[in-house]
C-alpha cells in the first residue's frame, strides 16, 4: 500500500555452515513479488543443506508475498531441506503463522483428463438421456395440447397473442425483406442462363414452384428458429434457472401447459402467414426482374399462374406451420431442460437452434418423399 | 489509537442519489474511518444498496462525491479510475461468482488481469485466500455445487484477491442460518484485526451488527438522509429518535 517503498530485491549470501541464506528485501506486493517469484522458487527448490530467509529488510507484504514466502517454505521442505525465516516484521508474522505450506498445493489429482472411452460413454449416455427427454417432452406437450382443445377456455389466449405479436408481427420485417432479395437474385441468376436459349419467360415457373414449395416454408422456419426458437430457449432457460418454472410446479401449473402450449400454438399459427409474406416478396422481387428484362407484368403473372397450382401452396403452408411446430417446441424443451448458470442458457439457446435447424431439415425430406408418394 | 488509523479513508459529500426524476437519498455526507467495521442500515427501500452502488462507482450520483483515499471516484476516469477501483473489493448480495469457473479461477481471474504474477504465484496467492474464508479444499468447485454460505465466503475471497484496504459487503447474512451468519461475522472481525481491512456492510441483521459494527449510519426513506450515526448498543439504548429504538429493539411499527 505504500506507494513510496522500494523495490524488492533478493540476494544470497552463503553462511559459513555450507546452508544457503536468502535475504529478501523491499515491498513485498504483486509487482515486487511477480519479479522476484521464478527466482526466489528456483533458488528454494535448489537448496539442498537448508535455506533460511532473511526478512529483515522486508518493508511492506501482502498476500502475493505471503504466498511467495510459503511456496519457498513448501519447494525446501519438499526437496528435504530445513526452512528458517528470520527478522520477518510482528505484523506480518502473525499473518504468516495463519498459513502451512500444505495450504497452498496445487491439487492436480482432481482434473485427470477422461479417457477416450470413458468420454464417448459419457457422450453416448447424454445423447440417449437426449432421446428420452424428447420423447416424453413430445407425450406431455401432445397431452397438454389435447386438453387445451378440449377445454379452449383454459389456454392463456393474452399470452399466446402476445407472442404471435413478437415471433409473428414483429418478424414481418425482416421475413419480407429475405424473401424479396431471394426472389430477386436467384430470378436474376437464373434468367441470365435462360436468355441462352430464349426461355426467361421460365423464370416464373422456376421461381413460383421453388418459392411455394420449397423455399418460402424453409427460409421462414429457419428464420423463426434464430428469431423465436432461440428466445424461447433463452427466456424459459433463464426462469428455469431463477426457479420460476419450480415456483408454477408448486403452484400446481404446468409448465408445459402453461407456457410451451401458449407459445407453440401461437407460433405455429404464425409461421404459415409468415411465410404467405415471404412468398409474395420473392415474387414482388422476380416480377422486379422480368420487367427490367422487358417482360409486361402480365405475362409474369399469367406464367406463374399456370405453373403453380392451389395443392403447391397449400402443401407448402402446411409444411410450415409443421416446421413452425417442431422449432417451437423445440426451443422450449431447450430451455425446461436447463440446469445451473448462465452459461447453461447459453448452451440451450444454441442447441435450440442447431436442432431446430436439423428438425427443420429432417422433417423437410420426409414431406418431400410423402408427397412424392401422394402424388402431389 | 494513533492518528494515523483513524483518518477517513472514505469521504462522502453532499451525495445525493435517484433513478431518473426520483430522488432517493439527498445531501448525505458522512466519512469511514481507516481500519473500522462501518454498517449502513435501513428499512427496506430506504437506499441502503444505491448509496452502496453510489459509493463503489456503479451508479453515478447527480450530485456531490465521493473519495476513497482522497481520490474522488465520480469524477476519476481511465487509469486513476481504475487505480481507485483495485483499492477496494465488493461481494455483491447473490455472490455474483462467475458461474462457469472453478473458485481457483474466480479468484486469480483478477490477479491474471492486474498483476504480473506468474502461475503457480497466482494459485498460491488464491490457495491462500481461500484458507482464510475457511474453504480450502474447494478450489476445483464451481459455484453452483456450493451452498449459498459457502457462496459468499468464496465472494469474499475473491474481492480480497489483489488485497484491497477496504471491503465492501452487499447483505452478506441475508439467507443464512444463524449459525452460518455468525462465523461469517467470525471471519469479517478476524480480517479486520488481522489484515487491517476497512470494511463498509450493507445490512439488516440486527445480531450481526452488534457483533461487527464499531460505527453505523442509519437511512430513512421518508427523510431520504441519514437519522442516526453512532455506535449499536448508544443508538439502541439512548437514541432520542423512536423509530431508530424501534429498529434496534426490533419493535413493530404501531403507528402507521
Amino acid at each position: 500500500m505504500d506507494s513510496s517503498a522500494d523495490t524488492a530485491r533478493l540476494s544470497p549470501k552463503n553462511a559459513p555452515d555450507g546452508a544457503q541464506v536468502l535475504a529478501i528485501t523491499g515491498n513485498l506486493d504483486a509487482t515486487g513479488v511477480a519479479a522476484l517469484w521464478d527466482q526466489a522458487t528456483n533458488a528454494a527448490a535448489r537448496s539442498r543443506g537448508g535455506l533460511t530467509v532473511d526478512a529483515s529488510g522486508v518493508s511492506g507484504c501482502d498476500g502475493a508475498g505471503m504466498a511467495l514466502l510459503l511456496e519457498m517454505r513448501r519447494l525446501a521442505e519438499a526437496g528435504g531441506a530445513s526452512f528458517r525465516l528470520d527478522g520477518l516484521q510482528e505484523r506480518f508474522a502473525a499473518l504468516y503463522d495463519q498459513f502451512s505450506p500444505a495450504d497452498i498445493v496445487p491439487s492436480d489429482a482432481g482434473v485427470r483428463k477422461p479417457s477416450l472411452p470413458v468420454e464417448v460413454g459419457r457422450k453416448a449416455y447424454g445423447l440417449l438421456d437426449d432421446i428420452v427427454s424428447l420423447v416424453a417432452f413430445v407425450g406431455e406437450f401432445s397431452l397438454a395440447v389435447v386438453k387445451a382443445l378440449g377445454n379452449p377456455r383454459r389456454v392463456r389466449w393474452k399470452d399466446a397473442l402476445a407472442v404471435a405479436e413478437t415471433a409473428g408481427a414483429n418478424a414481418v420485417p425482416i421475413i419480407v425483406l429475405i424473401g424479396f432479395l431471394m426472389g430477386l437474385i436467384m430470378s436474376f441468376q437464373s434468367a441470365m442462363p435462360l436468355r441462352q436459349f430464349g426461355a426467361e419467360i421460365f423464370v416464373a415457373n422456376l421461381l413460383g414452384l421453388s418459392l411455394l414449395r420449397e423455399l418460402g416454408p424453409l427460409v421462414t422456419a429457419i428464420i423463426l428458429a434464430g428469431r423465436s426458437g432461440s428466445a424461447f430457449a433463452a427466456e424459459i432457460g433463464t426462469m428455469t434457472v431463477n426457479e420460476e418454472i419450480s415456483a408454477l410446479v408448486t403452484m400446481g401449473l404446468d409448465p408445459v401447459r402453461f407456457l410451451v402450449v401458449t407459445r407453440v400454438l401461437a407460433a405455429m399459427a404464425m409461421t404459415p402467414l409468415l411465410t404467405m409474406f415471404f412468398n409474395i416478396a420473392g415474387l414482388i422481387g422476380g416480377a422486379l426482374v422480368m420487367l427490367s428484362l422487358g417482360y409486361p407484368l402480365v405475362s409474369f403473372i399469367n406464367q406463374v399462374h399456370m405453373s403453380v397450382t392451389l395443392g403447391d401452396m397449400l402443401g407448402g403452408l402446411f409444411k410450415s406451420a409443421a416446421f413452425g411446430l417442431l422449432v417451437c417446441a423445440i426451443g422450449c424443451q431447450r430451455g425446461l431442460r436447463t440446469r445451473g448458470g448462465a452459461s447453461a442458457v447459453g448452451n440451450a439457446t444454441t442447441s435450440a437452434v442447431v436442432s431446430g435447424i436439423i428438425l427443420i431439415a429432417v422433417c423437410d425430406g420426409v414431406f418431400a418423399v410423402v408427397f412424392y408418394v401422394l402424388g402431389w | 489509537m494513533t492518528d494515523a488509523m483513524t483518518d477517513a479513508i472514505i469521504e462522502v459529500k453532499n451525495l445525493t442519489v435517484g433513478y431518473g426524476e426520483k430522488i432517493i437519498l439527498q445531501r448525505v455526507s458522512f466519512s469511514v474511518r481507516r481500519g473500522e467495521v462501518f454498517v449502513i442500515l435501513g428499512g427496506s427501500g430506504c437506499g441502503k444498496s444505491t448509496l452502496l452502488k453510489s459509493m463503489i462507482g456503479l451508479t453515478p450520483p447527480m450530485a456531490g462525491g465521493v473519495r476513497i483515499n482522497g481520490r474522488n471516484i465520480v469524477t476519476a476516469r481511465g487509469r486513476e479510475r481504475k487505480n481507485i477501483l483495485r483499492s477496494f473489493g465488493v461481494m455483491y448480495q447473490s455472490g455474483a461468482l462467475f458461474g462457469s469457473m472453478s473458485l481457483l479461477e474466480n479468484i486469480t481471474l483478477p490477479l491474471e488481469e492486474y498483476t504480473r504474477l506468474p502461475r503457480a504465484a497466482r494459485e498460491a496467492v488464491a490457495r491462500m485466500k481461500l484458507k482464510l474464508v475457511g474453504l480450502s479444499g474447494s478450489e476445483l468447485k464451481i459455484p453452483s455445487e456450493l451452498s449459498g454460505g459457502m457462496q459468499k465466503r468464496a465472494a469474499i475471497a475473491r474481492a480480497m484477491a489483489l488485497d484491497p484496504g477496504i471491503l465492501f459487503l452487499d447483505e452478506p447474512q441475508a439467507g443464512l442460518d444463524p449459525v452460518t451468519s455468525a462465523g461469517l461475522d467470525e471471519l469479517i472481525l478476524t480480517l479486520s484485526k488481522k489484515l487491517g481491512i476497512t470494511f463498509v456492510i450493507v445490512t439488516h441483521e440486527l445480531p450481526s451488527i452488534y457483533a461487527v459494527a464499531d460505527r453505523v449510519i442509519m437511512l430513512d426513506g421518508r427523510t431520504r438522509g441519514i437519522i442516526a450515526e453512532g455506535a449499536p448498543a448508544e443508538l439502541r439504548d439512548h437514541s432520542d429518535n423512536p423509530w431508530v429504538r424501534q429498529f434496534f429493539n426490533r419493535e413493530a411499527e404501531h403507528t402507521a
